[in-house]
């Protein structure tokens, strides 16, 4: 009996990708600002109507675009990031009280994500000590510093967006496209990533992988990629 | 009278050692990569996952998958790399970041600095500001002396949410350099061309060393 010397993790698009997504789940999602997030995922979920996600994503997008789309459906009941400017409904959702928001700094929410991945359940950090991020959480000297207790996320699925990929799941990022997407795969029970170039196994360096298969359960080409930028900004062309 | 913005990121830049890697914060401190001394190596990082940043792009370069934390396009200098948002805050938990710059709102005469949060205004998040100043070593803060009313931002204590405690060792404002000590307070250790020590006194609200002879800014 012949077999394969890899496990396929590939999908035919984003819509197969969301099998066993429900109502009332958290989920994570890859991306810093509009920068590698996972586009057609997004847009899949709004089209299937998942409602009251728990989102766990560094930020929320802007008004038209990323997790503001999700926002703009009401899909979203709570919002677990670092930074949520640019945003105006979501603004007003949060100020009239139809969205929960916890406030998490950048690298706790990033170990928070690779501890749930790597089968920490909590970590002690500096970060957040004497302020109101610390509050009600176990504080501890070490080193004669403080630092505060904060838990692994638990996540059912994590959606991701990686530049290339193969069909066991192994993952190249470009650029800083790459920022919470690996620890996000790792968190994720189901981790979908979607790529800009799908290839057949044997054709990426395995020395050059960034995220290994093992940590990718689905995986598929994406098609129509925007790659939003949110501040332009260019220098005076050299003389 | 005092200091401009970019004079403010000149001074900054006089602070840099050869060979540090240092994250810049947005606003002025982003002006710092401009002042950097001749014969000096340094690497910028930005949280978001580069080391080795370099300056915006010329216009048609822009790369949607290159940006710096503060999402502004970037570009990338010989040398840099990428990384993930976990490996790029073990480099500031671990202090392998020798120097942070960053704005503030007010700053205690403790070192304790307040910069993400006004009640009664939208929160937009703290971003890595807490991680960064929690564990750099070395943090300066770029800002201005006083707030657009006025009032001092050096204070006993801040009346806004902290973001971090008894973190900042340096403030250079639009008047001073000033040098943060657990005991002493505020020093001052210079003071921007034609400003009096007695302005500096009146506009600084926390508790404020003045030694001796302090000399004017010298940005040469």
């Amino acid at each position: 009996m012949s077999h394969k010397n890899y496990i396929s993790k590939v999908v035919s698009d984003a819509h197969a990708a969301l099998d066993g997504l429900e109502d009332n789940m958290t989920v994570m999602f890859g991306g810093f600002g509009l920068c590698g997030i996972p586009e057609n995922s997004i847009a899949a979920i709004r089209d299937k109507g998942t409602k009251g996600i728990t989102c766990i994503s560094n930020n929320a997008g802007v008004d038209d675009f990323g997790l503001g789309l999700l926002l703009k459906t009401r899909q979203i009941v709570k919002m677990i990031a670092s930074y949520v400017g640019e945003n105006d409904e979501f603004e007003r959702q949060m100020l009239s009280g139809e969205l929960e928001v916890d406030l998490v700094p950048q690298g706790t929410l990033a170990e928070r994500c690779r501890a749930a991945g790597a089968g920490i359940p909590a970590f002690f950090t500096p970060a957040g000590y004497g302020t109101e991020v610390a509050k009600g959480k176990e504080v501890r000297i070490f080193n004669s510093k403080p630092h505060i207790l904060e838990y692994a996320f638990d996540a059912p699925f994590a959606f991701i967006k990686a530049w290339k990929g193969d069909k066991a799941g192994n993952l190249i990022f470009k650029g800083t496209a790459r920022n919470f997407n690996p620890m996000m795969a790792m968190a994720g029970k189901i981790t979908v990533a979607e790529v800009e170039e799908l290839v057949e196994v044997g054709e990426l360096d395995p020395n050059g992988i960034h995220v290994p298969g093992i940590f990718v359960q689905r995986i598929f080409k994406g098609i129509g990629y925007e790659k939003r930028i949110e501040q332009r900004t260019v220098s005076a062309k050299a003389e | 009278m005092g200091l401009n913005k970019n004079q403010i990121a000149q001074r900054i830049a006089q602070e840099l050692k050869d060979g540090w890697y240092v994250n810049l914060g947005i606003g002025i401190p982003t002006l710092v990569a401009n002042h950097i001394p001749k014969g000096i190596n340094i690497e910028f990082q930005s949280e978001n996952g580069i080391l080795g940043m370099g300056p915006f792009p010329v216009e048609g370069k822009e790369d949607a998958d290159l940006i710096n934390a503060g999402k502004q396009t970037i570009t990338a200098l010989p040398g840099a790399s990428f990384f993930s948002s976990a490996t790029s805050f073990a480099m500031i938990r671990g202090q392998h970041v020798q120097l942070t710059v960053l704005g503030a709102m007010e700053v205690s005469d403790v070192g304790d600095i307040a910069n993400w949060k006004i009640p009664g205004k939208m929160v937009k998040g703290m971003g890595g500001a807490m991680d960064l100043v929690a564990s750099a070593d070395n943090i300066i803060v770029a800002m201005r002396h006083t707030n657009r009313r006025g009032e001092s931002k050096l204070l006993s204590s801040c009346s806004l949410p902290l973001t971090g405690v008894a973190c900042v060792k340096k403030i250079v404002t639009d008047l001073a350099v000033i040098k943060v000590t657990p005991n002493k307070g505020f020093v001052l250790l210079e003071r921007a061309p034609g400003v009096s020590i007695e302005e500096i006194q009146e506009k600084t609200a926390g508790r404020l060393l003045v030694e001796g002879d302090i000399p004017e800014i010298s940005l040469d």
